[in-house]
């Protein structure tokens, strides 16, 4: 591919901007960050309204047991199963993780460190295509014999590993294949991200002189390479039982299921890691931007969250709990998993304290940000319960845990990217988008989001358990009231799913017709917004920007203006 | 509050009422530190809200008056958690990781796809004899007796879940699980599986009855295999064929 489009590669920037581009260069084979930071953002949300669709279909379902759901059918047992775990697959992998890390990493990384591109442009490019790759391999799995994966997102063995159990000879197999392609991509966009941010700064930005954003994706991409490792080694075992028929998790062959659990939880956890550290990033610069505020406490954040990086490597048996391992390995992750509390609780507090004495504006992305401190606090502290070994044998595999990660999920994936985008939308577009339109898509996400999940927690409390098409069989959970509650969910889940028209309405009219957006809207510090909006292949001309001071110098006293962009000689 | 769980779903093991309480010490804990964050955060967001000719202030967050807001929070957050660890650990060591010392009985769980099987002792009190009675998806069990179960899974993994007892746990193709409960109250109750286990899972729905020691006896005396009965010994007068044949 490389060598058809020699166009592209040509990365000297003394000649960029004079030769006409083909399409297929500008737009598909493009080596430059903000392009494929584009791919990756619209690729990203496409793979989100796939898995929103899902969850319609078994949200319907859920609440309607037997309907004909509008544009799906009904919903089968298997086809229900399929809906639950790609759409917690998709979630995760296709949407959370290239919106937030390849997207903003992409277009953020080296416009904020004040250098013209990734150190790697053509290991980035590879990168998107093996994510887009992996994409359509998912996608295709739901058109083979058999019908997609339908094990749940954790994919545990024995089911998983065998055809004669999971009834998905095809599907399994393509669901861990795609799994697999997709930690490529993101092997090699981690890799550029932390070398990019580590090596390719703009002249005098010191390691505190780097946004809070960019320290987040590159701890971020730290977590998931050191993580990924064992995961592909479980995957590869996945694939040999599937297809070749191994025996790494058959216990009657001298194989464990439980090996897959610790492989896939290893990683699973510090994932988590690996999607929050993005958007408490994203939130840490607009609340700085729009309190007018310097971080508060700037090198706490940092070391706070190095420390959870590294705690979080220790915490992932709790998700195993009542899994059947020595019971006596629970007081070690219950410690561990309190103890991560203590750092994510500080940075709650410090964020808080960030708002102390500013002057805040309650713009769009500002409504974001603080959306997302506050929702995720409710997944923060739901998470003690489920950390606590004695309480996590009532709420394991309860809708409390999963009302629980869907607050912190959502926070993260929606409401942080929501965040992002809003902020930097002027700055990739070179047009501002519309507030009022912005202020109706917030509401209408935030309060039907708060009426989803709420209730859940409630159901989880009374003793409902994941991952099933119709809850009939359960006397205890088939009553009216419990029925009830699923309808509002549901209902719920219709009402914000129809508030995102807004949203792709107001990018769409913003994007052909919004007010022209100048270098620096929002009057802030960091370099992105020190050089044109769209910014220029090359990104800030023929002069490099030059680095003076931190990335938060808010309010400085004795100054007229209450910013000082990083870049201004003092 | 103090019904927190509850009120939704009945306590009847002599363990569930700790991990109710549990439950509500974690509530009662993160709920003082959530509604505090909010109080705090919406009172900043509205006192700080922008007004014209109110300059912003220039706080680094280094000030050590300023960094103890900070520091002491967190160190409460830390005393917290001590507790929690605390009553977590204490819980669990009894759920999870003790056995009554005499048990009334063993009963045998059995997981496959997609449905439960149990082995009940007969009137011997004992497993693997030619009494012992087997039932799928129906388990009967005495009220106010420590019962040990011994948890297997057939083909994949499943979750032996029941909620009025707050016991779950985890079914693995391979292993034999030992763990107990002990009812409070009569009733027929649900069992789940809680693990993913295929299109089935969604079916795999058991029934617990708790019976009194009387009832249990006449469900063993109406259950009793045919075959067991032929040879099982006259009551005073044992049966040295039958004995020997065991």
């Amino acid at each position: 591919m490389a060598e058809s489009v020699p166009a592209a590669d040509v990365h000297a920037h003394d000649d960029h901007g004079h030769h006409e581009q083909s399409f297929a260069s500008k737009y598909l084979f493009s080596t430059d960050h903000k392009m494929i930071a584009m791919q990756y953002m619209f690729t990203g949300m496409a793979m989100a309204l796939i898995g929103g669709f899902f969850a319609y279909a078994f949200r319907m379902q859920l609440a309607f047991p037997g309907m004909d759901v509008p544009f799906w059918g009904q919903v089968s047992a298997a086809e229900y199963n399929a809906l639950v775990t790609n759409h917690g697959t998709i979630m995760i992998f296709w949407v959370a993780m290239p919106v937030l890390i390849a997207a903003f990493g992409n277009y953020l990384i080296p416009l904020m460190c004040g250098c013209d591109d990734m150190v790697f442009p053509r290991l980035n490019r590879l990168s998107y295509q093996i994510f887009l790759l992996s994409a359509v391999v998912l996608i295709a799995s739901f058109f083979v014999e058999g019908g997609a994966f339908g094990g749940a997102w954790t994919a545990y063995p024995p089911l998983s590993a065998k055809a004669e159990y999971s009834l998905t000879p095809l599907g399994s197999t393509i669901w861990v294949i795609a799994v697999a392609l997709e930690f490529v991509a993101f092997l090699l966009g981690g890799i550029n991200f932390v070398t990019t941010a580590m090596n390719s700064r703009a002249e005098g930005m010191g390691m505190y002189d780097i946004p809070v954003v960019i320290w987040m994706i590159v701890i971020a991409s730290i977590l998931f390479m050191a993580s990924v490792g064992p995961l592909i080694a479980g995957a590869v075992m996945l694939v040999f039982d599937q297809t070749l028929g191994t025996n790494f998790f058959d216990p009657d062959r001298g194989g464990d299921p439980i090996l897959w659990q610790h492989l896939f939880w290893f990683f699973g956890h510090p994932e988590v890691y690996v999607v929050l550290l993005p958007a408490l990033g994203i939130t840490a610069d607009i609340m700085a931007t729009f309190s007018r505020k310097k971080i508060f406490a700037y090198k706490t954040v940092l070391y706070t969250t190095f420390a959870t990086g590294v705690l979080s490597f220790m915490v992932w048996a709790h998700h195993q709990f009542i899994a059947g391992v020595d019971p006596r390995m629970a007081h070690v992750f219950t410690i561990t998993t309190l103890l991560i509390s203590i750092p994510i609780a500080e940075l709650c507090f410090v964020y808080i304290a960030t708002l102390y004495k500013g002057s805040i504006t309650l713009s769009t992305p500002m409504l974001w940000a603080l959306a997302f401190l506050g929702e995720f606090l409710i997944g923060g502290v739901t998470g003690i319960f489920l950390g606590a070994s004695g309480a996590d044998v009532y709420f394991h595999d309860t809708y409390f845990v999963l009302a629980h990660f869907h607050y912190t999920f959502f926070p993260i994936a929606i409401i942080g990217t929501f965040a992002g985008v809003t902020y930097w939308f002027p700055k990739m577009f070179g047009r501002m988008m519309n507030e009022t339109l912005g202020k109706i898509h917030f509401w209408g996400t935030v309060i039907p989001f708060n009426c989803i999940f709420i209730p859940l927690f409630f159901l989880g409390m009374g003793g409902q358990h994941r991952r099933i098409y119709n809850y009939e069989n359960f006397p205890e959970l088939a009553g009216q009231g419990m029925q009830d509650i699923r309808i509002f969910a549901t209902v719920s889940l219709l009402v914000m799913l129809a508030f995102q028209v807004v949203f792709f309405i107001n990018f769409i009219m913003s994007l052909r017709s919004g007010k022209k957006a100048p270098n620096n809207p929002w009057r802030a510090n960091t370099l992105e917004w020190q050089t044109p909006s769209p910014p220029p292949h090359g990104n800030f001309g023929s002069e490099m920007p030059k680095v003076y001071r931190g990335p938060y110098e808010y309010g400085t006293p004795g100054r007229e203006e209450d910013f000082w962009p990083q870049n201004a000689p003092s | 509050m103090t019904d927190l769980i509850a009120n939704y779903v009945p306590s009847l093991s002599t363990y569930s009422a700790d991990i109710d309480g549990l439950i509500i010490l974690i509530a009662w804990l993160v709920g003082f530190w959530y509604v505090l964050c909010n109080i705090v955060f919406f009172y900043f967001i509205f006192r700080y809200r922008a007004k014209p000719g109110v300059p912003t202030s220039y706080v680094t967050g280094e000030e050590k008056e300023l960094k103890r807001w900070i520091t002491i929070p967190h160190l409460l957050v830390l005393v917290c958690d001590l507790f929690i660890i605390y009553g977590a650990v204490r819980v669990w060591v009894d759920v999870k990781q003790t056995l009554p010392e005499t048990p009334y009985a063993t009963v045998r769980v059995i997981s496959q796809q997609w449905a439960w099987s149990f082995v009940h002792p007969g009137a011997d009190g004992k497993l693997d004899t030619a009494d012992d009675i087997k039932t799928v998806d129906d388990l009967h069990i005495v009220k106010d007796k420590p019962y040990i179960y011994e948890l297997m899974a057939r083909d994949v993994l499943h979750d032996f879940s029941v909620p009025v007892f707050r016991l779950k746990q985890d079914a693995i193709p391979g292993r034999t699980i030992k763990g107990w409960f002990q009812a409070t109250a009569t009733g027929v109750y649900d069992i789940q599986c809680a693990e993913i286990c295929g299109i089935g899972h969604g079916v795999m729905a058991g029934r617990i009855h708790i019976s009194t020691e009387e009832q249990h006896a006449a469900w063993i005396a109406e259950n009793t295999p045919a075959a067991a009965l032929a040879d099982m010994p006259q009551a005073d007068t044992p049966n040295p064929k039958a004995l020997a044949a065991r």
